[in-house]
């Protein structure tokens, strides 16, 4: 699977190692993802899906292998990791939002200090992308008031406040209360039929199904199977792939 | 009854009391004086040396270091000892300015340096109790390793240890009459003359009142703040 479909692949992943102590995270992960695609990382609890999406913005260091995010190579040379960052959001389970700051300052913190745009303007755009998801109301309030689906949208919003190129999504929806999955699944469909370039770990598989155009199963740090998402939900090729899906699927029988 | 009597004479004689008050005031004064200007070195000194203490790098190692080695002595030094060092020390030298520096400088010098070993313990305590995903976050929008500090990390630790910080502050206000064995004329050593001078006692306790009336607000603030945040933390948690 190397990368030219139609010209580079925005993110191209090759052959990365990554250990934590003795433990190998990641065995020899190659992923290409184009412009305008949206990649889902389905996989047991940590097969490496979080570790991989750290790596891609530099949250995580690489062993070894090397990643070129955007035309940029990540994995040897100086990179200006705050530059890259910039064009690069990334939403997590935890949300993670500024407990002190209101929800208005979160939104605006990075594009005032990290992109030097004026507080108006910056405001002016975060109110915009608020009353986008509905939330406009809530601009003031701490994230303390609200829902756990209203924080991890604005921690969404957060993310595109910055006009990022590409998302990557940590399984941006475990943490939530079942009956507030949909909004927050809602709001990343919408970002995918605008185009938006993303990365998704998900336990999710009905959501990755619905708006993959790539699925990779992960399995102790490898990529075992991947292909488009008809393909590995309805004839995987590996037996892990299938014992994995049918334990998920068995699981959400039992919900 | 006659000896419950004396002691009654020699600690709160209430002439004696009223007589001290104009003179242990205007000692009283100078604790103040000292305690304030103390205290504001102190928390941007205490805060910039614990920041230099979670420096991440190798080539950090060496002002880590020096942090480390600051908070070790000044925290394990008897204040008594570092006043001698500082008041008596530092005229020995003949340095010119440094040299020539008032008792109360000197005082405030002392404090200042033991109370800034304590106090960056404090706010390390507090840089550490803020979650990495935080900081996580806050670096993955693109802010830098300062830009995340100044506006995500460090005023959630400040918030945080502001009780301890109170706390601290109490024990500074105290010890700023300990600088009187280095010559300053202050609160403690104008009620030690005053008690030679008339052969009795009710001036140490106008001394005592003085840094009580100052204590104990600050000391119901600092509840008050710790009874704040339980009821937040509690509310959070359902």
């Amino acid at each position: 699977m190397t990368a030219t479909v139609n010209g580079a692949a925005f993110v191209d992943v090759r052959s990365v190692s990554k250990w934590f102590g003795d433990l190998q995270v990641l065995n020899k992960v190659s992923l290409d993802v184009h412009e305008h695609s949206v990649v889902c990382l389905i996989g047991a609890s940590g097969s490496g899906k979080s570790t991989l999406l750290r790596c891609l913005n530099m949250l995580e260091h690489v062993e070894e292998g090397e990643i070129v995010v955007d035309g940029e190579q990540l994995t040897h040379g100086r990179v200006d990791v705050n530059a890259l960052r910039k064009k690069i959001g990334i939403v997590f389970q935890a949300y993670n939002l500024f407990p002190h700051m209101t929800v208005l300052q979160n939104v605006t913190l990075a594009p005032r200090k990290a992109l030097g745009i004026s507080r108006a303007r910056a405001e002016a755009h975060a109110r915009l992308l608020l009353q986008r998801i509905g939330l406009e109301a809530k601009a003031d309030e701490y994230p303390d008031r609200l829902s756990g689906g209203q924080q991890q949208r604005v921690a969404i919003v957060r993310a595109l406040a910055m006009g990022p190129k590409l998302m990557l999504l940590d399984e941006i929806t475990s943490a939530l209360d079942p009956q507030l999955v949909s909004e927050v699944l809602q709001l990343v469909r919408e970002l995918a039929e605008s185009g938006m370039t993303m990365i998704l770990a998900t336990h999710e598989m009905g959501f990755a199904r619905e708006v993959a155009d790539k699925v990779c199963f992960l399995d102790a740090g490898c990529i075992l199977e991947e292909g488009p998402p008809e393909q590995i939900f309805t004839e995987p090729r590996e037996p892990r792939t299938r014992e994995f899906l049918s334990r998920v699927l068995e699981a959400e029988k039992l919900q | 009854m006659h000896a419950l009597h004396q002691v009654l004479h020699a600690f709160f004689n209430l002439h004696s009391f009223t007589l001290a008050l104009p003179d242990v005031w205007a000692g009283f004064q100078v604790n103040l004086k000292m305690m304030v200007i103390a205290e504001a070195f102190v928390l941007v000194l205490a805060l910039t040396i614990a920041v230099v203490r979670g420096l991440p790098g190798p080539a950090a190692k060496p002002l880590r270091a020096l942090a480390i080695a600051y908070t070790d002595f000044f925290r394990g030094t008897p204040i008594i000892i570092v006043a001698f060092f500082i008041g008596f020390g530092l005229p020995g030298l003949q340095l010119g300015f440094i040299s020539n520096l008032s008792f109360t400088t000197y005082g405030i010098i002392t404090l200042t340096l033991v109370y800034t070993a304590y106090v960056t313990e404090v706010y390390r305590a507090g840089i550490e109790s803020v979650h990495a995903s935080q900081r996580a976050a806050a670096r993955s929008l693109g802010l830098s390793y300062w830009q995340a500090m100044r506006y995500v990390v460090i005023p959630q630790a400040v918030r945080r240890v502001i009780p301890p910080l109170l706390n601290d502050f109490v024990g500074l206000q105290k010890d700023t009459s300990i600088v009187y064995v280095i010559g300053v004329t202050e609160a403690a050593s104008l009620a030690q003359q005053f008690s030679t001078t008339n052969g009795d006692f009710p001036s140490y306790l106008v001394a005592a009142v003085f840094f009580i009336l100052i204590t104990i607000p600050l000391a119901r603030f600092t509840d008050h703040l710790v009874a704040v945040r339980e009821r937040r933390e509690r509310a959070q948690a359902f």
